[in-house]
């Protein structure tokens, strides 16, 4: 635990200039403490170490064959609307495998977590920013 | 002797038939509603008497409690607060589906794909809802990756699309295979004791193996169910 700050002594001649810093402080260190656990490092790394082998695997399997059964669905549906089977199914199965193993990427955190988002070095860089961003506010 | 998928059987116990639709209760509902009445006693009893320092039942609520909140913060941030109800809900029922489908002689309700897939559509059309709300049409330049050139567009943005739609359906079948594996393996390994006779120790000792790994991967399932949501969250409140 964090050190308690000793009160000011009751003699000191500015009384307020020492608490106010004091506590100033202590929300920079308690701050710091947030950001520096905050972003999904914690949750991407507990994710992966907590499951290893089967579970990785399944997790893996099960990432892969929604995104392809997703693909599918939306082809025949818009096969049986559209009236061009099988084209668009064809098309879309691909289009699934390829999001499959995107997603399959996505879960074992190669690359950033959604479209566009930043990877997990630049977030946590950001998120410095915007801190110390605040803490100058 | 019962077969290994005889446990998730749905049985009827009170038929109940509105307008043509069934909508019996069933043991599925039974042990759902087990689970919510055993959230809220073990929430408000835990919490009844309000000590400054918690006993045993109380640290555990608020253990819990705490786990959840930081989750939500870590992985949604401070606009999270106002869904952090709904996420630990969440947590707390499938949590608690998942430990008392474990008990023997009891129905687990997360094996059934419909009921994952149910809480997992809540999921996507809620936060889907938020980011159309939060964002308007903005929303949709989520499905367009950063520094896409124009020529590739027709091709990714579909498969971003699919990768978004393929999510409920992602959430739902990993809760739903987990527990599932993990019951008829225990059931399977359960029909090795009586078939060996005297030799069916050996499975009987793989089951308490089994066991304990079918605790944990309860407990990690409805942990990975509210981190995923929150993850959701972020996006549909963040975009990128």
């Amino acid at each position: 635990m964090t050190e308690r700050q000793s009160p000011p002594s009751p003699d000191s001649s500015n009384r307020q200039g020492p608490t106010l810093e004091d506590l100033d402080a202590r929300l920079r260190k308690a701050r710091g403490i947030e950001s520096s656990r905050e972003g999904r490092d914690g949750a991407g790394a507990g994710l992966q170490s907590g499951m290893s082998g089967v579970g990785a695997m399944l997790r893996i399997g099960i990432e892969m064959v929604s995104a392809v059964a997703v693909g599918f669905g939306i082809g025949w549906l818009l096969d049986s609307w559209l009236g061009t089977k099988p084209w668009l199914m064809i098309l879309f199965f691909f289009m699934g495998s390829a999001a499959g193993i995107l997603g399959v990427f996505r879960a074992t955190g190669r690359i950033a977590y959604g479209p566009g988002a930043v990877t997990r070095d630049e977030k946590s860089k950001q998120d410095a920013e915007v801190s110390a961003r605040n803490d100058r506010e | 002797m019962a077969g290994p998928l005889e446990q998730f059987e749905i049985k009827t116990l009170v038929p109940i038939h509105i307008g043509g639709v069934d909508a019996s209760f069933t043991n599925a509902s039974l042990f759902m509603v087990v689970a919510v009445t055993a959230v809220t006693l073990f929430l408000t009893i835990g919490m009844r008497k309000r000590e400054m320092v918690p006993g045993r039942w109380q640290s555990m609520s608020e253990l819990i409690y705490q786990f959840v909140a930081g989750m939500v913060r870590e992985n949604v941030g401070n606009e999270g607060r106002a869904y952090f109800p709904f996420i630990f809900t969440l947590f707390m029922f499938i949590l608690f589906a998942n430990l008392i489908g474990l008990l023997p002689y009891s129905f687990t309700v997360t094996s059934h794909i419909i009921v994952t897939f149910a809480l997992a559509g809540v999921v996507f059309v809620g936060v889907t809802i938020i980011a159309l709300v939060k964002h308007g049409l903005k929303f949709f330049s989520y499905f367009v990756p950063h520094g896409t050139p124009v020529v590739m567009m027709p091709l990714l943005v579909p498969i971003e699309v699919i990768s978004y739609l393929a999510r409920p359906v992602t959430l739902a079948l990993r809760l739903f295979a987990n527990m599932t594996a993990g019951h008829t393996m225990l059931k399977v390994f359960a029909g090795f004791v009586i078939l060996l006779g005297v030799f069916g120790v050996a499975p009987m000792v793989v089951i308490v193996a089994l066991y304990g790994l079918e605790l944990l991967v309860a407990l990690l399932q409805a942990y990975v169910f509210a981190i995923l949501t929150s993850l959701y969250l972020h996006d549909a409140l963040h975009l990128h």
